[in-house]
């Protein structure tokens, strides 16, 4: 056995002994369910690191095959159909909880069905089971194309994959038991925390390797998001994570922060990850799929220099903004704002980047579904970020805060930008990882983008509607001076754009139904790449 | 043009990248986060605040487990029509002891910062099973389970020794007497008199409105009943912690 195998079997094997007595000392019957799921996982694990052992009977995959690198893409396929799979249980428990808010008695009056429960489950499923399956999948392919080089580890790559996913498994059974720590993209307790931490740990040591091993001097655009993503991501994990646990045998714990600190603790958190899990990442996307796509170069090389450092530095800032109006001192509140709107040209300077690479290939626009979606997500991605910085400036804040407008705005990035940018990038990732000339039908790309945008549509703006109309509900005066509604009216007023909002969930994902039928038709049935012609390449510059 | 060729430096060298990330990234956190540790209006006093008494954490364990700040925030801002609708606006003392803080990002239903003593316990326990019985229009979920399930108060000791770890000042008195203090909360016939000098302003009730058993429902109905109710804003003093 390699030193590696090694290092993973005894790991694994200790954390097999560590579950099973934790299974059997449980303090509460779901830390036993979850240390039975560990237990289970990395005693299968094992198994596999072993059997995969015995199967490779002492031959090692070589890096090169004929002088072309020879590259690792097992976990980038189960990255990509886990992160299918992920989107669409996700995109199914949105529109679930959306029908909750209009009716409900869809709540079931059970512990586990209800929206208080099912919500972070969403969220999470969305973020980063969907999300971080496709940065995981993407990442890995992007760094070895990119330096020309397979990706080291017989293991570790694997281990990545397979334990983020176990992390989902254990976040998301935890929120249906009622197992949260109630923070919001950080649900999930100490224990789960610790594993991610691992995870990422192996995840970042796998990046870097793939790095060194480059057979180019430079270290492409795209891999600068995904190490800011990756490094950034892991700090802003363990400080706002930071619990004790009430018993290490048990699911609860607290989180060391606490009052004023821990709000800040937590947005400085919670704003980053929605800019370096769903923008550093999902750039590092655009700047890798765009131009492979159009066929085109990046526009400009220099914008990125400056859209990467102003970016990365600028978003930390943006978190207060979160905080208007609290107990949070106002010098941070404002530093807050002041960073939002200041963010707002780095995210355009990037927009403009991937857009003007369809310099000249415009015309494709017409012809190529899965380069407009990509496209369009690129817009989205432009919209949210003059939407976000607008929505940052106080006064604006004063009105959405609290209300369904923040609801419709993360709607807008996430679904218009992180999702398209994931579904362009699988379109064009799937048919070239399984070998495939291209996905199996353009016209079916053609209808999910239709269909997907008609739904983002009605989503948006029904909450545009709704969330202003409620702030706007409840700061209204009567002539006398009174409030002019109760609480429970501007509720009622709610109800048909909560309808109208459930209808376009259900249309963004019938489009992502028909997409994962047509990837599933792409890998079963897809054309097969023609050998590539022996074309010399042209020497760089 | 000569910066930008000085960034080669970073494009051929992935840990001087890796460095130049973590610099870059950690200094907003820093200015934002640290100084709320030291700032008098971030660690004020307050007369009236108290960690919460053994069933209100327990309750307030409950309201994390279902996910309550989900819909409803517990920060009130100090704008006219917040103040009139809820009630003076929040403090940060009134969080201080709050691990994690339950401020909450949207209010899809009102905000609880100060729904303490607003509405009776009866009107409480029937709100949570069936919330359409006593508002027709409400979109709130029911929790029905709540008055079944049994308070599992055994290990409430454990749960405030973790937190006094944090800061959050439990006295080993305290601590002693975490179990008998959560039963003696909802048995207004008991000896209440160590409960009340330990944690003031307790209340002490039959809050589920079944004496016979302890139930989560009792936990969930202290912790609201309590909310907003401990600092005395009619003796306040806005100026103590100006700097």
């Amino acid at each position: 056995m390699s030193l590696e195998e090694t290092v993973y079997t005894v790991f694994l094997g200790l954390l097999f002994l560590y579950c099973v007595l934790a299974a059997g000392k449980a303090v509460d019957p779901v830390f036993a369910f979850h240390a039975t799921i560990g237990a289970i996982a990395s005693a299968a694990g094992v198994f596999l690191i072993v059997r995969s052992f015995i199967d490779r009977d002492g031959h090692v995959e070589p890096a090169e095959i004929n002088g072309k690198p020879n590259y690792n893409l097992g976990p980038v396929k189960f990255a990509s159909i886990a992160a299918m799979f992920w989107g669409i249980a996700g995109f199914s428990v949105g529109i679930w909880i959306a029908l909750e808010l209009a009716y409900p008695a869809l709540n079931l009056g059970l512990p586990w069905t209800t929206f208080g429960r099912l919500r972070p489950l969403h969220t999470s499923a969305v973020i980063f089971a969907f999300g971080g399956n496709v940065l995981l999948a993407t990442s890995f392919y992007v760094v070895q194309r990119t330096s020309r080089a397979r990706m080291p580890g017989l293991v570790t790559p694997w281990f990545v994959i397979l334990g983020y996913n176990v992390f989902i498994v254990i976040a998301g059974t935890g929120y249906l038991l009622g197992v949260t720590q109630s923070k919001e993209y950080a649900e999930p307790e100490w224990y789960a925390d610790l594993w991610l931490t691992i995870v990422w740990v192996a995840y970042l040591m796998v990046f870097l390797a793939t790095l060194w091993r480059r057979k180019e001097p430079h270290i492409y655009v795209a891999n600068w998001f995904y190490l800011a993503f990756i490094v950034t991501i892991a700090m802003l994990h363990i400080v706002n994570n930071a619990a004790v646990p009430v018993s290490v045998f048990g699911s609860k714990s607290y989180v060391v922060w606490a009052g004023v600190q821990d709000a800040m603790v937590q947005w400085w958190y919670g704003h980053n990850a929605v800019g370096f899990f769903l923008t550093a990442g999902f750039l590092a996307i655009m700047y890798y799929f765009v131009p492979k796509r159009a066929n085109r170069p990046v526009y400009s090389y220099r914008l990125s220099i400056i859209h990467f450092w102003a970016l990365i530095f600028l978003y930390i800032w943006a978190g207060p903004h979160h905080l208007h109006y609290t107990a949070l001192p106002e010098w941070a509140s404002t530093l807050g704002m002041v960073f939002s709107v200041m963010l707002w040209m780095p995210s355009w300077g990037g927009m403009i980047n991937g857009l003007m690479t369809l310099s000249g290939a415009w015309d494709k626009l017409r012809t190529d579904p899965v380069l407009r979606l990509l496209v369009v997500s690129v817009a989205f991605y432009g919209m949210s970020t003059f939407e976000g910085p607008l929505m940052s400036v106080k006064a604006v804040n004063s009105l959405s805060h609290y209300t369904d407008w923040t609801i419709g705005h993360v709607h807008s990035g996430a679904l218009g930008w992180v999702g398209y940018v994931s579904f362009g990038a699988l379109y064009c990732m799937v048919p070239w990882i399984w070998g495939k000339r291209d996905v199996y039908s353009l016209k079916l790309v053609d209808w999910h983008f239709w269909i997907s945008t008609l739904g983002i549509v009605l989503y948006i703006t029904s909450m545009w509607v709704s969330g202003i109309m409620q702030g706007l509900m409840w700061r209204a005066y009567t002539e006398l001076g009174f409030l002019q509604y109760s609480f429970v009216e501007t509720v009622e007023a709610m109800h048909p754009y909560y309808v109208i909002r459930a209808l376009g969930g259900i249309l963004f994902l019938t489009g992502a139904v028909i997409m994962a039928v047509n990837l599933y038709l792409t890998i079963r049935h897809g054309e097969a790449e023609k050998p590539a012609a022996d074309v010399a390449l042209a020497p760089a510059e | 043009m000569g910066l930008m060729q000085k960034h080669v430096v970073f494009e051929r060298n992935s840990i001087v990248l890796l460095i130049g990330i973590l610099i870059v990234v950690a200094i907003g956190g820093l200015v934002e986060i640290v100084p709320l540790f030291y700032l008098k209006s971030t660690i004020e006093t307050v007369t009236g605040m108290r960690p919460y008494s053994p069933l209100e954490l327990a309750g307030r364990n409950i309201f994390i487990r279902e996910g309550c700040y989900l819909c409803h925030s517990q920060m009130i801002r100090p704008m006219r029509d917040e103040i009139e609708r809820y009630g003076h606006f929040s403090l940060a003392a009134e969080s201080q002891y709050d691990h994690p803080f339950q401020w909450g990002s949207k209010r899809t239903g009102p905000d609880l910062a100060r729904v303490g003593g607003k509405y009776s316990d009866d009107w409480h326990v029937a709100h949570l099973v069936d919330p359409r019985s006593v508002v027709p229009a409400s979109v709130m979920p029911a929790y029905p389970f709540l008055k079944e399930m049994p308070l599992k108060a055994a290990l409430i000791a454990e749960d405030m020794k973790t937190l006094r770890l944090q800061g959050v000042p439990y006295t080993d008195e305290d601590i002693a007497n975490a179990e008998a203090d959560l039963k003696a909360q909802v048995n207004p016939d008991g000896m209440t008199e160590g409960l009340v000098a330990r944690y003031p302003k307790t209340v002490v009730r039959d809050f589920d409105g079944n004496p016979n058993k302890l139930t989560e429902m009792d936990a969930l109905v202290a912790y609201l009943q309590m909310l907003g109710t401990l600092v005395d804003f009619s003796t306040y003093d806005d100026k103590a912690n100006l700097r």
